[in-house]
């Protein structure tokens, strides 16, 4: 993808807006449409979009495989800690109400915490995803096309 | 204080859910022996939990236990009755027992850098069963198949190994298995559609006044296929034989014991709670489908055995077989019927749990079992056939052994019923287990070792272990049978009675 100028330069204009897009829909989740996993969707689509462009190998210094390998599990740790964190405060698993001083609040939090997990597993797990896919050994180069 | 032992019912399933991406986490020691021991501990503490539960439940009966404190319906509610209590005591048990058989089996069959992975994906899968089990909402249940059902797709999928016919029977039940669920979802989209709740216990209250719905028919349909393909009841078993042969000995040993056992609970908690007998047709669907089918899957499972070379893939064609007796429990739908089918699931479990265990121990052994490889063995690993030869046994119905209660339960629902006819049938379905069974006794036995192959040495305590005390448990329970019998009477009154 050296030469192609038009696509590199719009991938680098719109990748920042993609991400900033993601956390949006992340973050305004619990009041309007949107949530962790659409978040974390969007969020990952950048990346992709990224590895699409500049090659599976630039992508891999900017989230190395290891980094993947933490963030799938922490966002489901996230959301089970919480899980748990409720019975410490003497509620059910997964009880928001406790969290904080007022339920409200609690509720508040406790969807945002855990949504924040899901939100991260999504989007690991789809460059992971992506990733596997793309990582394969290539049966024609691309400069033979 | 927290009082922990009110959190047990989300504990079981809870503890296993959030130990999976801890285990991912040991890749960065590299250590495979302290993922084995993490999948370990949290087995045992499910399997203390599950004792916990049932005892619980045995004394003061039902348990609800409400997620975040929201109050059912609109809540999720984890529900547990003697059944369900059972079912967890079965997942967790066998998980208990198979995990300290797998560390050198797996140590063998899967590559070194996957083996994390591979725990990792089984407490997954077993976080899916116990969560099918102790659930008592419909979606939660679809959840938790799936979450079941995909990492047992990989867990097949990772016998590639030894043999690359893993990956076609992984991708073979992965298309099945998804057309199951699928069916599944969409059942429960009707009843949802009619009903406007997911609770089990209020769906099957809102129910019972909607007999000649048409969409709950639809509903009721969809539902009873897609449980039927996962439960694998000829003649949607086609996936199961492959499933088994080609899956890592662990895998064959935890899902031939656990994963079709738990899809049937989930068909008779629909069948008899959430439909229940206000609906004429289900009587019909198992007198007139259930009844057919399950003789079909008895005579074809033992009869497709006979003729199968590799040892696995027998066993494999066996518990299709075994599955029909289950059903034909079902099917007679009287109290001492679905005993037998309740005793036969657990009973099931101790058997074939020992037989793929004792699989197992030759593959460890011998790489590729066939009838061929294994002739001469039963010099050779003499413990490891005994117990071969002990379980299958029970797998015949010989009396002091778990098969033979269980079979006499489904005899006598028989007779309640009356219908006489099917009575030799059963007794022909022995007799083909003797005639599988023998195969391998005589190649095991009566021939000489193939001069090609090397000299083998029986197995090291590690193995011998789990596999005798499963054998053990196959007399124990087949000889002190009050525990089991009343646990299967109280269950088949629940599922039969009106009370909830």
């Amino acid at each position: 993808m050296r030469h192609h100028l038009v696509l590199r330069v719009i991938a680098k204009m719109l990748i920042p807006f993609i991400l900033l897009f993601g956390l949006y829909v992340q973050f305004h989740g619990d009041f309007g449409p949107g949530g962790g996993f659409q978040a974390g969707v969007i969020f990952a689509a950048a990346f992709i979009l990224y590895a699409l462009v500049f090659g599976d190998d630039q992508a891999r210094k900017v989230v190395p495989d290891k980094a993947l390998i933490v963030l799938v599990p922490l966002g489901l740790i996230l959301y089970a800690v919480t899980g748990f964190y409720g019975l410490f405060l003497e509620g059910n698993f997964l009880d928001y109400n406790v969290l904080l001083n007022s339920p409200k609040a609690g509720q508040h939090i406790g969807i945002f915490i855990v949504e924040l997990g899901v939100g991260i597993t999504v989007a690991a797990v789809m460059i992971s995803i992506f990733r596997a896919y793309a990582g394969r050994t290539r049966a024609i180069d691309d400069e033979d096309w | 204080m927290t009082n922990w032992l009110h959190h047990i019912p989300i504990l079981i399933v809870a503890v296993p859910l959030i130990s999976a991406p801890i285990c991912i986490l040991f890749t960065f020691g590299a250590n495979r022996k302290a993922a084995w021991f993490w999948t370990l501990l949290v087995s045992w503490f499910a399997f203390l939990c599950s004792i916990y539960l049932l005892n619980h439940v045995l004394e003061n009966g039902i348990i609800s236990y409400h997620l975040g404190s929201w109050e059912p319906p609109l809540g999720i509610e984890y529900r547990i009755d003697l059944i369900n209590a059972f079912v967890l005591l079965i997942v967790s048990g066998i998980s208990a027992i198979a995990i300290p058989f797998g560390r050198l089996v797996v140590d063998k069959e899967i590559e070194p850098d996957r083996q994390i992975l591979f725990y990792t994906t089984y407490l997954l899968c077993l976080t899916g069963l116990l969560g099918v089990t102790i659930t008592g909402d419909a979606f939660n249940i679809f959840v938790f198949l799936e979450i079941s059902s995909l990492s047992s797709y990989v867990l097949i999928a990772m016998g590639v190994r030894s043999d690359r016919r893993a990956l076609t029977a992984a991708y073979n039940y992965l298309i099945l298995g998804t057309v199951g669920a699928t069916f599944f979802v969409i059942g429960l989209g009707f009843l949802y559609m009619v009903t406007g709740t997911l609770n089990i216990m209020d769906l099957s209250d809102r129910l019972t006044h909607l007999a000649d719905n048409k969409a709950v028919h639809a509903g009721y349909a969809f539902i009873i296929i897609g449980l039927a393909l996962k439960v694998a009841l000829f003649p949607m078993h086609v996936w199961l034989p492959n499933s088994y042969t080609y899956a890592p000995s662990l895998i064959s040993i935890f899902l031939a014991a656990t994963a079709t056992k738990v899809s049937i609970y989930v068909l008779l908690r629909f069948l008899f709670k959430v439909f229940g007998f206000s609906f004429d047709f289900i009587p019909l669907t198992l007198t007139f489908i259930f009844l057919p089918l399950a003789i079909t899957a008895i005579f074809f499972g033992s009869v497709g055995a006979i003729y199968q070379t590799n040892i696995k893939r027998l066993f494999a064609y066996s518990s299709v077989a075994q599955i029909g007796y289950i059903v034909m429990g079902i099917a007679l739908s009287n109290t001492i019927g679905l005993t037998a089918a309740v005793l036969h699931i657990f009973n099931h479990a101790l058997i074939k749990g020992a037989i793929f265990m004792a699989a197992g121990c030759l593959v460890f052994r011998v790489g590729k079992l066939t009838t061929y490889t294994i002739r001469g063995l039963g010099k050779e690993m003499p413990w490891t056939f005994a117990a071969l030869v002990l379980a299958g046994l029970s797998l015949i119905g010989i009396p002091t052994t778990v098969g033979f209660i269980s079979k006499w339960y489904l005899l006598l629902g028989i007779m309640e019923n009356g219908w006489w006819p099917i009575i030799p049938l059963i007794v022909i379905g022995s007799l083909l287990a003797v005639v599988y069974m023998w195969k391998i006794i005589e190649a095991a036995y009566f021939f000489q070792a193939p001069q090609d192959r090397a000299p083998v040495k029986e197995v090291p305590l590690e193995l011998l272990i789990p596999l005798w005390v499963l054998v053990g448990c196959n007399f124990y329970f087949g000889i002190q049978t009050e525990i089991t019998i009343r646990i299967a009477k109280e269950a088949a009154t629940i599922l039969l009675g009106n009370s909830p």
